[in-house]
């Protein structure tokens, strides 16, 4: 990096470029084998972590079969996955529109709380008193409101006067989580601060407890890709996430498109948080969104924003989040491997995308070559 | 002591964990780094040294020799995790807010993962006392004031002395603020984005290490180092990124968290339990009122680092 330009000096050993385009298969290829490599590495790093597997290092074939059994062994494990894969890419497809215009959302962990804050609310002061039909619409409607209001907040400041909008949604999850024990420590007034299962406020069973949940972010998937694909929105926060000067001069009014999208970002958080508040929990906890909203910022990027592929990337969350909770239980380590071997896959997949997006070159023999390229 | 200078005392004590954090991540922001894995790297700043500590705690090794391996070992494990976030983000110049978070989610889980295998006995119990020097065995709280104290606001004075004094911070600014511009007066830009962001990861470590040895030195203590960092990260917004505001401002973050606990053994104030989660969340919304209101008045030296967030390819500027 610190050649001195000017005669005589020689061409670096290593010099790179942006790639103008790659073909999709290359890329799928080089992120195939980031995975594997990172895989590898895991089972590197289980050989310094797992005792179990210093006495007899032949289990390490049981340490990657546990990826599969898992997510797999069972039916109930099956449906498990689904689930929590369909919640995961939710939150991740909330964040996203926001992405797509540069709005680095990093709130998603709250304003997906607020959600599940506000539907436990309307359950808890209403439950019983109003039909239960009537109580799921009001629950839904307060957990995409508080959603969208907390995504609204740091867009109002940011479109008006530019407050840095990584930091400020950052700090808004730690306002919602203190909200959250907040209302705890009212609405159960003992001191244990644990709400436990509330009776009322539980989406229908459509086959079974699962499937109206996954089924309710498949459409939102479809539906997301629609629009941030095929309207007219979609295109201007494109447009703004490419270029507000371009936005501008298009006569896109940015500052209106920031603040749309952030309420719909927000409220779509919400509804996970109501997913998590209905279908699942029927409670409200401050690990209610139990850092999915910081997961779903990493399957939306690594999902390139693509509403189809995040599918994929929160599956593949998902799988290893599963597979290393079955291993910690099998080999008897701390429940947090799961984030370490999460960790290590996704470091080698960040690191995989610059060779997608550049190209080396190395220093060949030979001043000509040198030459040519530097006249093209 | 009076009790109330037993409390001030104790939140001094308690804001040196965000010295350390926000500094560190003062740094790192300083030379356009956003690192979002400070959180996690405090983690393993704290499991570091006590994985060492773990090794030569009841060993015969003079007191003094034993802390300085301890804040060795996490500097060595901090200064890791900084390296692997400046070789993603620095020259494969991945997405910053990405990297940060993978890191903070795989220093978060390692450090439980290692944590959880070591023996308090022997990290904690034989060790805390030397960590604690010169006040070790007091009642009082001035027993939290040992050496990683006084080596916090030592680290925060003399980075607001590197970053502001000398031209060595002058190029580090100037690498935050347009690298390219950096770059063109022949500042080494790669070398001081991994040098700000290897010494701001190592000093947040430390952070970790006073936190579970000194200021807790309890056995669960681990747990909540990674709410610390994400409390420091806001610190470096509360602080205007300057390194000596931070001991400042700590202080005040220090007595809004634990004030909550501590009124409510103050006979004479009737609070509720509902008012304390409100107390805590104080210091995250005067951060946010201190983002807001430095946005609005624009003023040119409040504001982050222009190009943080950004990666720096020198061929396309």
């Amino acid at each position: 990096m610190s050649s001195k330009s000017g005669s005589g000096a020689r061409e670096p050993l290593v010099h790179l470029s942006r790639r103008a385009s790659i073909s999709p298969l290359k890329a799928w290829g080089i992120r195939g084998a980031a995975i594997l490599l990172g895989l590898l590495a895991c089972g590197l790093a289980a050989f310094l972590l797992i005792e179990k597997l210093q006495q007899s290092p032949e289990k390490i074939g049981d340490f990657y079969y546990s990826f599969i059994r898992g997510s797999f062994s069972t039916s109930r494990k099956l449906w498990k996955f689904l689930k929590n894969t369909s919640i995961l890419l939710c939150i991740s497809l909330a964040l996203t529109p926001a992405f797509r215009m540069r709005f680095w959302n990093t709130g998603g962990e709250g304003q997906t709380l607020v959600g599940v804050l506000g539907a436990i609310a309307v359950a808890f002061y209403l439950g019983g008193k109003i039909p239960e039909w009537l109580l799921l619409l009001l629950m839904l409607a307060a957990a995409l409101l508080s959603g969208a209001l907390w995504g609204v907040i740091p867009a109002l400041f940011r479109a008006r006067w530019g407050t840095n909008e990584t930091l400020f949604t950052l700090m808004m999850n730690y306002v919602a989580t203190y909200l959250v024990s907040y209302f705890l420590v009212i609405w159960v007034p003992s001191g244990s601060s644990s709400l436990g299962k509330l009776k009322y406020g539980k989406l229908p069973q459509v086959y079974n407890e699962h499937l109206l949940i996954i089924l309710i972010v498949v459409a939102l998937t479809a539906g997301l890709y629609i629009y941030l694909n095929y309207t007219k929105h979609g295109y201007e926060i494109s447009v703004v996430g490419e270029s507000v000067r371009t936005a501008q001069y298009i006569g896109i009014n940015e500052r209106k498109v920031i603040v749309r999208t952030m309420i719909l970002s927000g409220a779509l958080c919400g509804l996970a948080g109501y997913l998590i508040a209905a279908g699942a929990d029927q409670t409200v906890t401050v690990n209610s969104a139990g850092g999915q909203g910081f997961t779903g910022i990493l399957v939306s990027w690594l999902g390139k924003f693509n509403p189809l592929m995040m599918i994929l990337t929160a599956a593949l969350i998902q799988l290893l989040n599963q597979g290393a909770g079955q291993i910690s239980q099998d080999f008897g380590v701390n429940n947090a491997l799961p984030n370490v071997i999460i960790g290590i896959v996704l470091f080698f997949i960040i690191g995989s995308e610059f060779f997608i997006n550049y190209e080396i070159h190395f220093r060949r023999s030979g001043r000509k070559e040198s030459a040519g390229r530097a006249v093209k | 002591m009076n009790i109330w200078l037993n409390f001030l005392i104790d939140s001094l004590a308690f804001g040196a964990v965000f010295i350390y954090g926000s500094t560190g991540e003062i740094l790192t922001e300083k030379a356009g780094h956003l690192n979002l894995g400070i959180p996690g790297i405090m983690c393993m700043g704290g499991a570091g040294g006590c994985l060492v500590l773990n090794a030569i705690g009841k060993s015969a090794l003079p007191p003094f020799v034993i802390v300085t391996l301890g804040i060795l070992g996490a500097l060595a494990f901090a200064m890791l995790c900084g390296g692997i976030y400046a070789f993603l983000t620095v020259t494969l110049r991945a997405n910053q807010n990405v990297t940060g978070l993978t890191l903070t989610t795989f220093g978060v889980g390692l450090s439980k993962v290692i944590m959880t295998k070591l023996d308090t006995v022997v990290y904690l119990v034989s060790t805390r006392d030397y960590f604690r020097w010169p006040f070790a065995g007091r009642k009082d709280s001035l027993q939290l004031l040992g050496v990683l104290f006084f080596l916090a606001i030592a680290v925060a004075l003399i980075s607001s002395w590197v970053l502001f004094r000398t031209k060595t911070g002058l190029h580090l600014r100037a690498v935050g603020e347009n690298p390219g511009t950096a770059d063109a007066v022949g500042i080494n830009v790669t070398r001081y984005k991994y040098l700000a962001t290897l010494i701001g990861s190592g000093i947040a470590g430390l952070g970790g290490l006073y936190y579970i040895i000194d200021y807790m030195a309890s056995q669960e203590a681990y747990l909540s180092v990674e709410a610390w960092g994400w409390l420091s990260i806001a610190l470096v917004i509360f602080a205007l990124w300057r390194p000596h505001m931070t001991i400042i401002g700590s202080t005040v973050f220090g007595i809004l968290f634990s004030l909550g606990s501590f009124i409510t053994n103050v006979s004479w104030i009737k609070v509720t339990m509902a008012t304390i989660p409100l107390l805590k969340m104080l210091p995250y919304v005067v951060t946010i009122l201190v983002l807001i209101i430095s946005s609005i008045r624009n003023k040119r030296e409040n504001q982050p680092p222009a190009s943080l967030g950004l990666s720096y390819f020198r061929e396309e500027r």
